[in-house]
């Protein structure tokens, strides 16, 4: 087969998207199961989740930081530096905090997962499961699936706030915006359905980025080099797969 | 278990901090009447105003510029049909004359509105549940516009009266100088 030919990258692509698709299906029954060995779920929380709130929080801080002075610089122009709040929060909830953790998501945690599950399959720890009857999918991929599309949400509801304080500290302490006008002009703005909107980009994006990096890692070739490529497409393909989304769930909710 | 320790403190702090910061988005953030910096000092007076604009809980209370305190809550009197606005004042400012004047002044063009107070000239003082009697509301841009368009087509009038009243309306030149 020469790998040359566009129809080879199409009906790759092609195979690829099905392979994905049903290994969807098969995780989704996996997981039900996997609810009933709360131990393993709750170790892939820690992993997904616990052990990422250090890059979130510090990322979420200067974000919020950056907001709250580009956002000053503008509005100061136009003499109302008090709709700061407004601008940082729903920049801030609707968008960057569920992008952005979605793109680091990818980066700490679904790397780990590819390369662990990868190196599992490298080593034949999958194949002697099988072997053994217990189901690889229920044992080591559903957990990982779960998750993270558990510590997505909370991690991105984590990354606002945080952003949020980062936006209030430059504004208010630095620049010298009123901070009971700051506070006040942001609560009369900010409705619950942006909240909505960011919850259900994180929980999307953390189902599609979870899914891609276990898919990567349980289909890796079982080579050092293959599990090494299927980290690299593990990151590539969640941080185009979250900008995609990201644009379609805008133009769903606005 | 040192590492089953670890792993579930670190779980459990990271889905308290998780649902806290939910919790907070989706309670504190969109609802007003929030009060963030914990518990405020100083006294509170009221006053009544017809219209006080996009007055909000939080906006700032002036004099000569100066932040003296907050607006605390906005309600309706449905008996006077007034907005009534109470404001908490900083404790160091004590010796606000009593027939002090309470304006809902704008900050900018497009900015928040606040409430600018200019002293009066008695010797007692506003006090913890005083009320200022003496206000004047917001000023709302599209009444002061149509205002000055209902003037504007006034005098037009009469001046179209005195004249051939050949000039189209909106397009002669201005003038008469619309007064109140």
């Amino acid at each position: 087969m020469n790998p040359r030919r566009p129809g080879t990258y199409l009906l790759g692509g092609v195979r690829r998207l099905g392979s994905v698709t049903i290994f969807l299906v098969q995780l989704l029954i996996q997981c039900v199961p996997a609810l009933a060995r709360p131990r393993l779920l709750v170790l892939q929380i820690y992993n997904a989740g616990a052990r990422s709130l250090i890059i979130i929080m510090l990322s979420g801080l200067f974000v919020g930081m950056v907001l709250g002075l580009q956002g000053y610089d503008l509005l100061r122009r136009f003499g109302s530096e008090e709709a700061l709040g407004i601008a940082a929060a729903l920049g801030l909830l609707r968008e960057l905090a569920p992008v952005i953790t979605a793109l680091l998501f990818a980066g700490r945690a679904g790397t780990a997962l590819t390369s662990e599950i990868g190196l599992m399959r490298a080593t034949d720890q999958l194949t002697a499961m099988e072997i053994m009857a217990v189901d690889p999918l229920r044992y080591v991929a559903a957990p990982r699936f779960l998750g993270g599309v558990i510590a997505m949400p909370l991690l991105t509801a984590i990354f606002s706030v945080i952003g949020l304080y980062g936006a209030q500290l430059v504004g208010v302490q630095l620049m010298g915006v009123d901070r009971g006008v700051f506070w006040s002009q942001t609560q009369g703005a900010v409705g619950l359905h942006d909240v909505n909107e960011g919850l259900v980009k994180s929980i999307v994006f953390g189902l599609a980025c979870s899914l891609i990096a276990v898919h990567e890692g349980y289909h890796a070739e079982p080579t050092a080099e293959g599990v090494g490529l299927a980290t690299t497409r593990t990151v590539v393909a969640s941080s185009v797969m979250t900008l995609l989304l990201d644009y379609v769930l805008t133009a769903a909710f606005l | 278990m040192q590492s089953n320790r670890t792993l579930e403190i670190g779980t459990g702090l990271f889905v308290l901090l998780g649902f806290a910061a939910l919790l907070f988005l989706t309670t504190q953030l969109p609802a007003s009447g929030v009060k963030f910096a914990g518990q405020k000092v100083g006294y509170h007076v009221s006053a009544e105003f017809d219209n006080i604009g996009d007055l909000k809980v939080g906006s700032p209370v002036t004099m000569s510029g100066v932040r003296v305190g907050e607006v605390s809550s906005i309600r309706f009197d449905s008996k006077v049909y007034k907005a009534v606005v109470n404001m908490r004042i900083d404790p160091q400012y004590n010796e606000i004359p009593e027939d002090s004047f309470a304006s809902i002044q704008t900050e900018g063009l497009l900015g928040g509105k606040y409430v600018g107070i200019s002293p009066g000239g008695l010797d007692s003082y506003l006090k913890d549940g005083s009320h200022i009697d003496q206000t004047q509301s917001a000023i709302v841009i599209e009444s002061l516009v149509n205002k000055f368009f209902a003037s504007f087509a006034n005098s037009k009038g009469n001046v179209g009266g005195d004249s051939q009243g050949t000039d189209k309306p909106g397009k002669g030149p201005v003038k008469a100088e619309p007064k109140k």
